[in-house]
């Protein structure tokens, strides 16, 4: 049975380090992936596919309209990771949010989550906050049934996910979308691990790993690598292993309690300042 | 002229479409919803959508076609259209007290990302729902496809919603009618019950777009397919889908679903298409096709017989839906006409290439063309430089008919400017024969208004 993950998070994060990190870590176990990039800005695949350039979903939309092979568009990286970008448009014009749900549907009618590619498991990177309803195309019925949060101890960063969590609730309503914890991705804040935990508990889920701050990602990324790739004895490396694994065996899903606006900044008052 | 401006030099246009051969997926989805039994259509969007869709139905079938809209605001549009939703699904079952509202999407409610799907269900939830009451959906976004593409959308969603499979299979075989009139369907169950086969036929608008005249008005007509037959479909020995395009999607996913096998054919319009699905028909049930069919087949072989003098060689242009082009497209080449122009504006790679597999041997220079570019504009540059015969299509064709002066006959959808297309059927038969009687009619209209007066003949 596939599972299928979406990976959010505030902008600028590390939402696709991370999750491209994640997924080495899950290919390395053996595992069958897709990962899905639902950012405009097309790069939640670079690290996998050494910065090849993809093109993207919509871009061969437009090329060569709606006769399209999945083979256009799915090119295998890393450890025969199944790559797909989505695209969308340049800054400032037309309507990102519908790119990804255009994209999402091309990709089930052409068959992309069959259960001939033998799946284990389908990423979905996707873009900043939940910002309009195409941004939350993944968490539909039948999309991604785990979530995954990246936080750090920053305030933004935080009040992000709380929203995040507002829209999970929104959609765990009526399907089966589950909050499946917060994956903590220092930004050495002070307090930043109990913090992060102590809003995970009261979000009613679990920070399920701190990735520690570690220049080693920085280097990998200039080199179009995961860290896995690039310097597998490292100790980042095993963060992420670690990670993979903890994802792996996860069973905890739950729909979150979002906090309110006054909550969240008592959180922060007692952790951060003090 | 009307159309004076279109030039008789064909130049190649990537991105401008002039005079589109298509509608958009809401007015479809609105139609197949009218097939079911006491269906409420909704179109969740703006209130111009529902209104354009409506009111086109209404001019087409002569009939108030009613349809609900989530009206949507400035303010749906920026916050999400949920509460319009619930509170329509609300109103409307205490209201208008339908069995069934038949949500479809529009490009607005689509590109906000609105999930329709979790909104209905969220209702149930919520309580807005009736025992005994269902709400289905399906998305359409204007944008994406044609018509016919909304229309197999939401008969798809018909088979998701109700379709089961209780493991006791009946002795019925289902029929997806397509995109056809109401008098089609009509003949198309007669044709069923002629040959004793016990059918399904779903979406069934007769008895609702041709209700007959009582005296008082009724909010949900007698006719159309019901919840508990919609239902037994998953339990049926067999599927026929009728058309590839408006069918298919819908037949595959009750085989996937219900495991219950099915096979397209095209919609039986013209002789050789009848024949198959007779053939088809009376395999599914294994019963003989009873005289009383054979000799309807006669009759119109007769016709075409004695009358084919009067078709042969004749160039004829036509536009329209893919499904119903490529059957037409066929009977006329059986009737010796040569189909030399062929314009659909649903896009699809199997319609040329079965278009073309049909004209290969008799015509095969005919222009064919379909997509988005494949347009009246183009159709009518096609027909300046070949001029043709006939025109065949809907009512948009008056405008070319007229600028040519080619006979014109009305078929398709829509005909804002005739009626009796709701009434008599084109399908079976007895559909073929009155195709045959109005390109007769059409023809020797013709010869008789330019004939000379030493060669005006009195018997034709």
């Amino acid at each position: 049975m596939m599972r299928k993950i979406a990976i959010y998070g505030k902008g600028g994060i590390g939402k696709s380090t991370t999750t491209q990190n994640i997924v080495a870590g899950l290919a390395e176990m053996g595992k069958k992936i897709m990962v899905v990039g639902c950012d405009p800005k097309a790069d939640s695949t670079r690290l996998l596919l050494g910065g090849m350039h993809q093109k993207t979903v919509l871009d061969t939309l437009r090329e060569e309209g709606e006769d399209i092979d999945l083979d256009e568009i799915v090119k295998e990286g890393y450890r025969k990771i199944r790559c797909v970008e989505s695209g969308g448009p340049e800054p400032g014009v037309g309507c990102a949010g519908r790119g990804i749900i255009t994209a999402i549907n091309l990709l089930e009618q052409l068959g992309a989550y069959e259960e001939k590619w033998a799946l284990d498991y389908a990423f979905y990177d996707v873009l900043g906050d939940v910002v309009c309803g195409g941004f939350a195309m993944p968490m539909r019925e039948g999309k991604a049934r785990e979530i995954y949060i990246v936080v750090s101890g920053e305030m933004m960063a935080m009040y992000a996910a709380n929203n995040i969590c507002k829209g999970i609730v929104k959609f765990a309503d009526a399907g089966k979308v589950r909050l499946a914890g917060l994956i903590c991705n220092s930004r050495q804040v002070d307090n930043e691990k109990e913090m992060i935990e102590e809003l995970a508990k009261k979000l009613g889920t679990q920070m399920i790993h701190f990735v520690p701050r570690e220049k080693m990602v920085q280097r990998a990324e200039i080199n179009r690598k995961t860290v896995i790739d690039y310097e597998p004895g490292h100790a980042q490396a095993d963060e992420y292993r670690t990670l993979a694994n903890k994802i792996e065996q996860n069973d905890m899903y739950i729909v979150p309690k979002p906090l309110e606006m006054e909550e969240l900044e008592s959180l922060l008052v007692e952790f951060g300042i003090v | 002229m009307l159309l004076r401006h279109t030039p008789v030099e064909i130049k190649e246009r990537k991105s401008l479409t002039v005079n589109p051969a298509k509608a958009c997926q809401p007015i479809g989805a609105m139609y197949a919803a009218l097939g079911i039994h006491g269906c409420l259509p909704h179109s969740h969007g703006s209130q111009g959508c529902c209104a354009y869709h409506r009111s086109t139905l209404t001019r087409h079938y002569k009939e108030p076609i009613m349809a609900a809209t989530s009206s949507f605001t400035e303010g749906s549009s920026v916050f999400g259209g949920q509460s319009n939703l619930l509170q329509a699904i609300n109103n409307i079952f205490t209201i208008y007290n339908p069995d069934i509202i038949a949500v479809h999407t529009t490009c607005l409610s689509e590109t906000i990302g609105d999930d329709v799907n979790q909104i209905c269900r969220k209702a149930k939830d919520d309580g807005k729902v009736p025992e005994g009451k269902y709400v289905i959906h399906t998305n359409t976004p204007g944008y994406v496809g044609s018509h016919i593409t909304g229309f197999s959308n939401m008969v798809k969603s018909m088979v998701k919603h109700f379709s089961e499979s209780t493991g006791e299979k009946k002795n019925q075989i289902n029929i997806i009618s397509g995109w056809v009139e109401p008098s089609d369907m009509r003949e198309i169950k007669k044709l069923a019950k002629n040959i004793g086969v016990k059918i399904v036929l779903f979406p069934d608008t007769s008895d609702v777009l041709d209700a007959p005249q009582r005296g008082k008005h009724s909010f949900y007509p007698k006719g159309g397919v019901t919840i508990p037959e919609l239902k037994s479909t998953g339990d049926s020995k067999f599927t026929l889908a009728l058309g590839r395009f408006a069918s298919e999607a819908p037949a595959k996913e009750l085989e996937k679903k219900c495991k219950v096998r099915y096979r397209v054919v095209d919609i039986p319009l013209g002789l050789s298409a009848t024949d198959r699905f007779v053939t088809a028909c009376s395999r599914a049930a294994g019963v003989n096709v009873p005289d009383s069919i054979t000799e309807e087949r006669g009759r119109l072989v007769d016709i075409i017989t004695d009358m084919q003098q009067y078709f042969y060689n004749k160039k004829v242009a036509l536009f329209g839906d893919p499904d119903h082009l490529i059957a037409l497209t066929e009977f006329l080449v059986d009737l010796d006409m040569k189909p030399i122009h062929i314009i659909s504006g649903t896009s699809g790679k199997q319609f040329e290439k079965r278009i073309r597999k049909i004209l290969e041997c008799k015509v095969p220079e005919a222009n064919v063309k379909n997509g988005a570019t494949a347009d009246m504009f183009l159709l009518h540059q096609w027909i300046k430089n070949e001029p043709v015969d006939l025109l065949i299509g809907n009512t948009y064709g008056k405008y070319i008919a007229r600028d040519e002066d080619i006979p014109f006959i009305r078929m398709g959808f829509p005909i804002l400017d005739r009626i009796g297309h709701s009434y008599f059927p084109t399908v079976g038969y007895t559909g073929g024969m009155r195709i045959l009687e109005k390109i007769l009619a059409a023809l020797m209209d013709r010869q008789d208004r330019d004939s000379l007066e030493e060669s005006f003949e009195l018997v034709m």
